[in-house]
């Protein structure tokens, strides 16, 4: 009696189990639809609507959908390396060709551009609305120890800020956790922050006109070479990822990068600015 | 500053148009951890009900186990099943990333250990009660196991509400695999974050007060259920 008690429970139970796993495979949903593009993007584009308006078109003309999953350019980067993407749309052109020559992706293209500003309080009680350019800017930061958002997550603007105290002759690293915070977030994240602390920031100006929670701060510096933004698509590889929907991807890329794309890119507004200049095969 | 009133006038106004968009995005929340509770509580109640029930060595290392994995972060947990899941991962032919299958599967995992460690607290109570009777009447461990399930149906009811709870409000798992796809795995929390980023205060305020009505509705669901099945 006591080992007929001892044993059942355990073969009931494994059965039991396998039941369950056996449901669970039934219940879940069979693979995305392999009719579908895979977009790993940076955030800048999602946020400011750009796909909301440009992805129906895409979707409805070719009978397909197009899936965006949108992080930091550098996370964004690391998912497609995973080959969990068809195609990769960031703003760090570096980072990007970097991609290419490992093999990951194919021919990076030029999509478009718009650029940086830093934004600040709009007492600015570092005068950044005096300087000639961003290096000025920063330094005048730096001279006042005024409060800096940093992004700190290696996304594309990230690394764009990185470079533009490397170019004023700044090093922030012994610095972080004083003035210059790194909030390990988003840009949209990071703004709120910002904000909250009455601190300046750099952000990509498409970010900044969707952004809905500007209170007293506004663009203090803008117009410098350094700013420039410019965003690329690129394919991913299907010889090292196999899953990739090379035909229906390819497909996507010439359409944003052809005449159609560039002007519905050229044509989106936010409150009656143009967010992104066109500017692929240039 | 955006305030409170027009987060409320936001929800008001979301519920009153039966916004197409938030409808859907309510639904794949209820679907998604709704079915993630109903999976962790078919596993983890007889699994709690056993481990409740039966002596065998390690026992109080399981428990301590269990207990530490209730308070799994989900980010971390949403991370480890990007890495099973994806493309390049151990189980990446499943193509199951970036689904609401992923979803269903991160969520189940994460309620498991809550379900699993309050059934068996419950189970293991009432065992210290029942043991004398149940095996004065001969009835197996599986089988006391299940009877005591069945009386404890009410307790295991919450243990269910708890679970759910946790599967409903965290968003570090679902982001991490569902990727928060507009129209495909976009759920209440992810939203909320979206919102948030966007500055967009009020309306995220907004789905948060939602989120908690559907919240609502559904613990009142099952404490009506509750009250009839006492009687």
């Amino acid at each position: 009696m006591k080992t007929i008690n001892s044993t059942t429970p355990m073969s009931s139970l494994v059965k039991f189990t396998l039941v369950q796993v056996l449901m669970l495979c039934t219940l879940l949903n069979p693979a995305v639809a392999d009719n579908a593009v895979l977009v790993q993007s940076t955030t800048s584009t999602a946020n400011s609507g750009l796909y909301d308006y440009l992805l129906p078109i895409f979707e409805k003309k070719h009978d397909t959908r197009v899936h965006v999953v949108a992080v930091g350019t550098g996370q964004a980067i690391r998912n497609a390396g995973n080959c969990d993407a068809d195609v990769l749309l960031v703003h760090a052109k570096s980072a990007e060709e970097k991609f290419v020559n490992d093999g990951f992706g194919i021919s990076r293209q030029d999509l478009m551009y718009n650029d940086f500003v830093i934004v600040g309080p709009s007492s600015d009680p570092a005068g950044v609305a005096n300087a000639e350019s961003a290096s000025e800017a920063l330094t005048a930061i730096t001279a006042k120890q005024a409060i800096f958002a940093s992004r700190g997550d290696n996304s594309g603007t990230h690394k764009k800020e990185l470079q533009l105290w490397q170019q004023a002759n700044i090093d922030v690293e012994p610095l972080s956790g004083k003035w210059y915070r790194e909030t390990g977030s988003g840009m949209g994240a990071t703004l709120n922050i910002t904000i909250g602390m009455g601190a300046y920031t750099l952000t990509d100006r498409a970010t900044w006109i969707s952004f809905n929670n500007k209170q007293k701060h506004r663009v203090l510096l803008e117009g410098d070479d350094a700013l420039f933004n410019q965003y690329g698509i690129i394919l991913v590889n299907p010889e090292k990822c196999p899953n990739v929907n090379a035909a229906l991807a390819q497909q996507f890329i010439d359409w944003m990068t052809g005449s159609e794309g560039q002007q519905l890119i050229a044509d989106y507004q936010l409150q009656g600015k143009q967010l992104f200049y066109p500017n692929a095969n240039h | 500053m955006q305030d409170f009133r027009q987060s409320f006038s936001h929800a008001a106004q979301l519920i009153a148009d039966l916004d197409p968009t938030l409808i859907e995005i309510v639904l794949l929340s209820l679907k998604v951890s709704l079915t993630a509770t109903l999976l962790a509580c078919v596993i983890g109640m007889p699994l709690g009900a056993l481990l409740a029930t039966r002596r065998f060595f390690g026992k109080w290392l399981v428990s301590v186990v269990l207990n530490t994995l209730m308070g799994m972060p989900p980010v971390v947990l949403g991370l480890l099943f990007y890495m099973v899941l994806s493309a390049s991962g151990p189980l990446g032919w499943l193509q199951l990333l970036y689904t609401p299958g992923a979803m269903i599967i991160v969520q189940t995992f994460l309620v498991l250990p809550i379900v699993t460690a309050l059934t068996k607290q419950i189970i293991e109570d009432a065992w210290s009660e029942y043991q004398p009777l149940l095996q004065s009447l001969r009835v197996g461990k599986w089988g006391s196991a299940q009877t005591l399930l069945w009386d404890m149906r009410t307790s295991l009811l919450t243990v269910a509400l708890a679970g759910f709870a946790r599967a409903i409000s965290e968003v570090g798992a679902v982001i991490v695999v569902g990727g928060n796809i507009n129209h495909l795995t976009r759920v209440m929390t992810t939203a909320i974050a979206l919102e948030t980023s966007k500055g967009e205060l009020a309306l995220a305020l907004a789905l948060g007060m939602i989120l908690l009505l559907i919240a609502l509705t559904v613990n009142a669901l099952v404490f009506s259920t509750r009250q009839r099945v006492t009687v």
